[in-house]
């Protein structure tokens, strides 16, 4: 699988959890790296990491577990919190300890997306998991044979408090919509490094002020010309370019998290309203 | 990095958002449709607002791409002002066929109308609307997919008829003519059994997927569900059995029953057998004038004379009145 060199994200998604640093016992897991092919219309086709985490070969299917646990925590997290109602230090523990069965059992392994999508099947494993709580616990204990991931749950807990979803909210939709959180949080961060790693500083940052920073203080793109001392064109055009490259970078995660190119092509539709 | 609600949904539509980098420049997102998606842009060449509609995904996934395609053909072709103007047609670099047409403002049909009560205004507004269709069936092209989603009514009252996507040729219209529209490729025309259309504003026939049955009549019909819903504030049940208006809204006058009724029939041929005929039928009802969909009795009859007549009644009236008053007055 392409993402055995350390990606940009994994190094800017590396917030550690206190408790567990203190611990010393965690890895980071990481999501697919970013391809180096120039932008266009479909991402390369690449093996995803649903066909490595089935494949044979022991690291691949380590380092595809890792890329789904990157992906999915933050969801499997939140999801806990509602769905479960647990408290924040038992559904840290539930998150881990899910993870760490799912690749000491080999959850993911049999997953067949004939069947159904990774998401839907990932949550009625999550489902089972937590209600056999006995079993969860046990395999904290034992570590599931792997150590504890680094995830930053305090911010996961920070996102519940400032945005509580509904009371009557629909868990199915509500887990979706994380993972897309999720998913466009890693392309940003994708773009992020690379931008820094490239110097591309200025066009960046009219993407950060114009798309990231939402609200009320949004800036126009004249404000933010006059503000970053550029023509207003040139605010549109590097608006433009940051916004195409952030959706190769969520492609191609997405594309990585998919079973097949029609499964690609169908979430792309719900992420983006479009196809890829 | 955390994204809050609001940030999420606007990089979600800026993400997907077309690669629109040469001409045009993408403003925002105004609509969205199972054909494609409508943006408001700017057009750098020419500095002006239009609006972009693009196709959902590049290839030809079930079509989408040659309804597009021919949507602008069709609006290209017909020149009305109830018809949105056509300015370029192209392909996007990211693969995705578009067109560009005038930016047009206002509100759909069916929101246009939430605070305006009187009929009279939304009879004007209809007969507008049969206006442009009836222009389109001169130039051989029926529209398939008319109801108040498809339907802007302007600040001043003028009317778009939007979303042709669906529209057919017919065979022996102006449209047969050599011209672009007909250079469309054979899958784009509706096989038989294809169904397209809108549960409730489509003719039976349509439903069925009868294509060779389906003829300007389809669009009568489409018609005449608008009309219940401009008489009712209620779409026509989605089964096709609408029927009379008067049945939802007993207020609807009887005149105005029947031109909807005759115009919702289920055998097409007992429907108006054109546009122009069931329009001459609203506008007759607006001027008080005799309805040919409806037989009045007498007592109807004097009832819209007076309302027709109304002022040289009520002159004769007071003048009678005043004569009555000398004659008997004391002296």
């Amino acid at each position: 699988m392409p993402g055995a060199v350390q990606s940009p994200v994994s190094l800017v998604t590396r917030v550690t959890c206190v408790r567990r640093q203190a611990a010393g016992l965690y890895w980071a897991p990481a999501m697919p790296a970013p391809s180096a092919e120039p932008a266009g219309p479909f991402p390369p086709t690449r093996h995803s990491v649903l066909e490595a985490v089935r494949g044979g070969d022991a690291d691949a299917r380590r380092r595809a577990c890792e890329a789904l646990a990157a992906a999915y925590w933050k969801p499997v997290y939140k999801y806990v919190r509602l769905r479960w109602r647990r408290e924040p230090a038992d559904a840290e523990d539930l998150t881990q300890g899910f993870f760490a069965v799912a690749f000491e059992k080999g959850f993911f392994e049999r997953f067949d997306p004939e069947r159904a999508r990774f998401r839907t099947y990932l949550r009625t494993c999550l489902d089972g998991f937590v209600s056999k709580e006995r079993a969860a616990a046990r395999a904290q204990k034992r570590g599931g044979g792997v150590v504890p991931l680094s995830l930053d749950f305090e911010s996961a807990e920070g996102e519940l408090t400032l945005s509580p979803p509904a009371a009557d909210v629909d868990l199915e939709e509500y887990f979706h919509r994380e993972w897309v959180r999720a998913l466009f949080e890693t392309a940003v961060a994708r773009l992020r490094a690379r931008c820094a790693a490239s110097g591309r500083l200025v066009p960046f940052a009219v993407f950060e002020r114009y798309d990231l920073d939402r609200g009320p203080d949004t800036p126009t793109y004249a404000q933010l010309g006059r503000e970053l001392d550029l023509p207003v064109t040139q605010v549109t055009n590097h608006l433009s370019a940051m916004r195409r490259e952030l959706r190769r970078h969520l492609l191609e995660a997405l594309r990585a998290l998919c079973a097949s190119d029609d499964e690609f092509r169908h979430e792309a539709r719900l992420v983006l309203g479009r196809d890829p | 990095m955390t994204l809050s609600d609001v940030t999420l949904e606007h990089l979600r539509a800026v993400a997907g958002e077309p690669d629109a980098d040469g001409r045009y420049e993408i403003v925002d997102e105004i609509a969205r449709g199972g054909m494609g998606t409508v943006y408001r842009a700017r057009d750098r060449e020419l500095g002006r607002e239009v609006a972009l509609k693009v196709s959902l995904q590049p290839g030809n996934e079930a079509g989408l791409e040659e309804r597009l395609l021919r949507e602008a053909r069709v609006l290209a072709r017909l020149e009305h002002p109830g018809l949105v103007p056509v300015h370029d047609v192209g392909t996007l670099p990211d693969g995705r066929l578009f067109y560009a047409m005038k930016r047009v403002r206002g509100s759909r049909l069916d929101h246009h109308f939430a605070a305006e009560p009187s009929i009279p205004a939304r009879l004007r507004t209809f007969e507008r609307i049969c206006e442009t269709v009836a222009c389109a069936h001169a130039h051989g092209v029926i529209h398939r997919d008319l109801k108040p989603e498809n339907v802007m009514v302007g600040a001043f009252g003028e009317v778009l008829v939007l979303d042709w996507g669906v529209a057919r040729l017919r065979d022996d219209g102006v449209a047969a003519a050599p011209g672009p529209v007909d250079e469309a490729p054979a899958p784009g025309r509706t096989a038989h059994g294809t169904v397209l259309g809108t549960p409730g504003y489509m003719a039976p026939e349509q439903a069925r997927g009868d294509v060779e049955g389906t003829d300007e009549r389809a669009d009568v019909y489409a018609l005449g569900a608008i009309l219940y819903f401009l008489l009712t504030d209620a779409a026509p049940p989605p089964d096709g059995s609408a029927g009379s208006p008067r049945r939802r809204n007993p207020a609807v006058p009887r005149p105005l029953d029947s031109i909807c009724t005759r115009a919702l029939a289920a055998e097409a041929g007992q429907r108006y057998p054109t546009v122009q005929t069931l329009a001459a039928d609203v506008s007759a009802f607006l001027s008080g004038r005799p309805v040919a969909a409806h037989r009045e009795g007498p007592i109807e009859w004097a009832s819209r004379q007076a309302s027709r007549y109304r002022t040289p009644l009520l002159l004769i009236a007071a003048y009678l009145v005043m004569r009555a008053a000398l004659l008997f007055w004391p002296r």
